[in-house]
């Protein structure tokens, strides 16, 4: 009969905390935990001296402090008179805005991008080829420099745009592409607009339902309701009605050229632009890349199970490809969304102030610790651009 | 009822019809055109409207560029040029002519002594030699006139490869030390000559003393030494400690916490000891001074290269065992990659000195070289761990019960694995962080877009863009353009599957 041994219970000795891998996990850690907090020591222990020796402290008073600055692109009021605080507010504000608009725009190239890339045509197919690798390949600085010296050397200036000025506005006479910005349109609120605005919301929601109720009945009944055809009129009907019932209380106010500059309408500075449309040209490419990659990963038996079942190309599109290319196409894809957004911190390059506010704003302040870096970045990187920031406020 | 087919069939052939060409449209061109551009009537309509694309975009672009001005002087001379020929477009090539090489080096010194001596030999003994132009007593204003004329002599291409013939020799050898890593198929003994090369590069770009890297060379192999030499005589781990004490007498002063200066490090004793014996250097250069697309190659590289090992080291450390070291490394990961590199670059050139010690400052350009390395890592860490995690269980498993330790089955089994998979996401890390080298143009270094900026900034060239840009992006494209169809290229050599 076999016996159980069981091992020897050895007495605990110093040389397994090396020499025993059940043990030596542990002398690691707390040799690596004695190393980082000697590191954060010095460090914390160098910076208090260092500021110490500069009569400095570490605070975030300044937040409340007069910030002293303008900014150009503003969202809410701001004025150089308001606290640091409210200027971080806009900066992120600003940085939202681009990012979101970024967001849709790249993904509308992007889509259509990598869907013809992968088109049959070969033409097609090259032009968005060179058009990713274009994009790709090169740094998005760059692009957000051409786009701003476009901006700002080829467009017009606003005095071009007076009678026989060789310039003129698009879009029916209502936006206006000037060196200094773009003019829309703004929409003017009048009493009942609200109602307008609730009708439309209400029809949105009404859409939803339908899309909800048409889904119910064709897994009861199997019959299909025309949404799209329904949902398009449930999204203008309604509230074009109400726009008329309450006697158009919604109108634009077209930007006019007024003396050297445009009066009325939304000012929408040439650095946002530029920082937009070089973010979203960048990233589209890439998210090209992502879609291509997202339908070459469903595999062809998937499309040719589809037409087997006799559905149209389409739905095939629709009901078989997308729902499984999505699953692989959405997660990078929302990475590229991070990206972009952080990649706007690039806009204060052009001229844009985004949350990332440059720190040399903040080292003007004579309470706040300061370095070379004023004097370096004035003396290499001559700004010369910025005529745009400061001289294009309304005369 | 049925007999023989004879009875019922009218005809049977005898011999096999004599084979017919292709219909015409079925071969060649033709049938590349029908199936390539004109398959359906959409697709006839796509190619025509591409048609219209390709036309509209090239009749705009083409006479622009092959119309372009070569020879001028400033933006205006271009525009008279322009009109004198009746063009309505035309580049400015000239402001590339007469800058390219400010775009590629900024403005690292040209070695005028050489230039002179060689190619301007009459005029420089005319004007006195080296010490009347160069040495210590010559005039400044006299030698900038000197020099100035003396460029304008010779031209960019004669400057160009004599001139900086310290960034040309360094990228050269660069070439030949990074071939063998890429392609396997070259003599593994030239691998030598790339652990060489980071120090013979220092010692062309930045100059001084040659004794300067030879001596931080010799520290290196003298750690290893001890290393090896002491491991073998006791254990591996009085062999590592060993080699870490020596490397920390070598490089820093741990006496320094007891107020003991002067002893320790041994580095400037040793260099010292190698310069009194036999002096050689050439002209130290500062490194604010660096510019050009040679700072984006410069910080590109050495990015790259820095990163490739802390990646994985973050990646495998993020996959350990051991909570503390997991926790650091998420850590960091996260909060490197939670913020843009433009910050990063902000803390390297505002805030790193206020973390060292009083008194201690560093070259900006290694600042930004450590903040781009620690950027890139963390990001190569991400993608090193997809790796790492699609690797299937079992072959972790197998190395462990083949008795492998960890070191060595991460080495021989784990890594080449995970690595094959992710080159795709590596290189796409590597592109990125090249392309990223623009943005030091934040904290005031001088890399191809600051600098043209500057050009832009001039009376000459006010108001040219797409000239400059158009060079500047085509010099990024073509490095990253390499590295992507490189990868593919590895890709294809390392598929061990058979499909």
């Amino acid at each position: 009969m076999a016996e159980m041994t069981t091992p020897p219970r050895e007495a605990f000795r110093l040389s397994q905390l090396l020499y025993d891998a059940r043990y030596r996990s542990l002398t690691i850690q707390v040799v690596a935990a004695i190393l980082i907090m000697l590191l954060l020591v010095e460090l914390v222990d160098n910076t208090v001296t260092n500021l110490a020796a500069l009569g400095k402290d570490i605070g975030f008073g300044f937040l409340w402090s007069t910030a002293g600055y303008d900014i150009n692109q503003q969202i809410i009021p701001f004025s150089s008179q308001d606290t640091h605080a409210r200027a971080a507010l806009v900066g992120i504000l600003n940085t939202l805005l681009v990012a979101a608009l970024g967001c849709v725009l790249a993904t509308v190239i992007g889509v259509l991008a990598g869907v013809l890339r992968l088109s049959k045509n070969w033409l097609v197919a090259r032009i968005m080829t060179f058009y990713v690798e274009a994009m790709r390949n090169t740094p998005l600085l760059i692009w957000i420099l051409i786009v701003f010296a476009v901006m700002t050397e080829a467009t017009p200036q606003p005095r071009e745009f007076r009678e026989g000025g060789g310039a003129s506005m698009i879009l029916w006479d209502s936006v206006a592409v000037s060196n200094r910005g773009v003019y829309i349109p703004k929409p003017v609120w009048a009493e009942g607009s609200g109602l307008v605005l609730a009708v439309f919301a209400l029809s949105i929601i009404g859409i939803f339902v339908l899309r909800r109720i048409a889904r119910k009945r064709q897994e009861a009944t199997g019959a299909q309701l025309p949404v799209f055809r329904l949902s398009l009129v449930l999204f203008f009907v309604p509230a074009l009605l109400a726009y008329f019932v309450m006697g158009r209380p919604v109108t634009l106010e077209y930007p006019e050229l007024g003396g050297f500059n445009f009066a009325g309408g939304i000012q929408i500075r040439n650095s946002f632009i530029a920082l937009w449309l070089a973010l979203s040209l960048y990233t589209s490419a890439f998210i090209a890349e992502i879609v291509r990659s997202g339908i070459l990963a469903v595999s062809k038996g998937q499309t040719e199970a589809a037409f087997a079942l006799g559905m149209q190309p389409n739905r095939t599109m629709q009901l078989i490809i997308l729902p499984q290319a999505l699953r692989v196409i959405i997660p990078p894809l929302i990475s590229q969304y991070l990206n972009l957004t952080k990649n706007s911190s690039l806009g204060h390059r052009g001229g844009l102030h985004g949350c990332a506010l440059d720190p040399g704003r903040h080292h003007h302040q004579p309470d706040r610790p300061r370095t070379g870096r004023d004097a370096v970045a004035g003396r290499v990187l001559p700004d010369h651009q910025p005529d745009h920031l400061d001289a294009d406020e309304p005369v | 009822m049925t007999t023989g087919p004879s009875s019922s069939v009218a005809f049977v052939r005898q011999a096999l019809v004599p084979a017919a060409p292709p219909p015409p449209g079925q071969t060649g061109a033709m049938r590349w055109v029908r199936e390539n551009l004109v398959s359906s009537w959409f697709n006839a309509i796509l190619t025509l409207v591409a048609i219209y694309v390709i036309w509209s975009v090239l009749s705009g672009v083409l006479p622009w560029t092959l119309n372009g001005i070569w020879n001028a002087g400033s933006l205006n001379e271009c525009r008279e040029i322009r009109d004198a020929r009746g063009l309505e477009t035309a580049a400015c090539w000239a402001v590339i002519n007469e800058r390219w090489l400010q775009i590629l080096f900024g403005f690292y010194p040209t070695d005028d002594p050489l230039l002179a001596r060689v190619f301007y030999a009459d005029a420089y003994a005319a004007a006195g030699g080296y010490d009347a132009v160069f040495g210590a007593a010559s005039n400044a204003t006299d030698r900038i006139a000197f020099v100035g004329a003396m460029k304008a002599e010779l031209g960019n291409l004669t400057i160009f490869f004599f001139g900086y013939w310290r960034p040309l020799v360094a990228l050269i050898l660069l070439v030949i030390a990074v071939a063998p890593i890429l392609y396997s198929s070259l003599p593994r003994k030239m691998l030598l000559f790339s652990l060489a090369y980071p120090f013979i590069a220092v010692f062309l770009l930045w100059g001084g003393s040659v004794w300067g890297p030879v001596t931080v060379a010799l520290g290196l192999v003298a750690s290893i030494v001890v290393a090896r030499s002491v491991s073998a005589q006791s254990s591996a781990l009085f062999g590592g400690l060993a080699s870490i004490l020596f490397f920390a007498l070598f490089f820093f002063n741990p006496l320094g916490v007891l107020g003991v200066q002067g002893l320790f490090p041994l580095f400037p004793h040793v260099k010292g000891v190698f310069d009194a014996a036999l002096p050689f250097g050439i002209t130290a250069i500062p490194s604010d001074i660096f510019g050009g697309f040679m700072l984006a190659i410069i910080i590109g590289t050495s990015g790259i290269v820095l990163s490739l090992p802390l990646g994985i080291a973050l990646a495998l450390g993020r996959q350990s065992s051991m909570p503390l070291i997991r926790w650091v490394c998420v850590t960091f990961i996260e909060v490197i990659r939670g913020v843009p590199l433009i910050v990063w670059l902000f803390t390297a050139s505002l805030l790193l000195n206020y973390f060292l010690p009083p008194g201690t400052s560093f070259d900006l350009l290694l600042r930004v070289i450590i903040m781009v390395t620690l950027f890139a890592s963390a990001y190569l860490a991400e993608v090193v761990r997809g790796g790492l995690a699609a690797l299937p269980k079992g072959q972790y498993e197998a190395a462990d019960s083949l008795g492998l330790d960890y070191w060595k089955s991460m080495q021989l089994v784990v890594l080449p694995q995970a690595l094959k998979i992710s080159i795709p996401g590596i290189v796409n890390t590597f592109i990125g962080l090249f392309k990223d080298t623009t943005l030091v143009v934040f904290i005031g270094l001088r890399d191809p877009l600051g600098l043209t900026n500057a050009i832009r900034a001039t009376g000459e060239w006010n108001g040219i863009y797409w000239e400059l840009y158009i060079f500047v992006g085509l010099l990024f494209f073509v490095f990253c353009f390499f590295m992507s169809r490189y990868s593919m290229y590895l890709e294809r050599k390392l598929r061990t599957d058979h499909r």
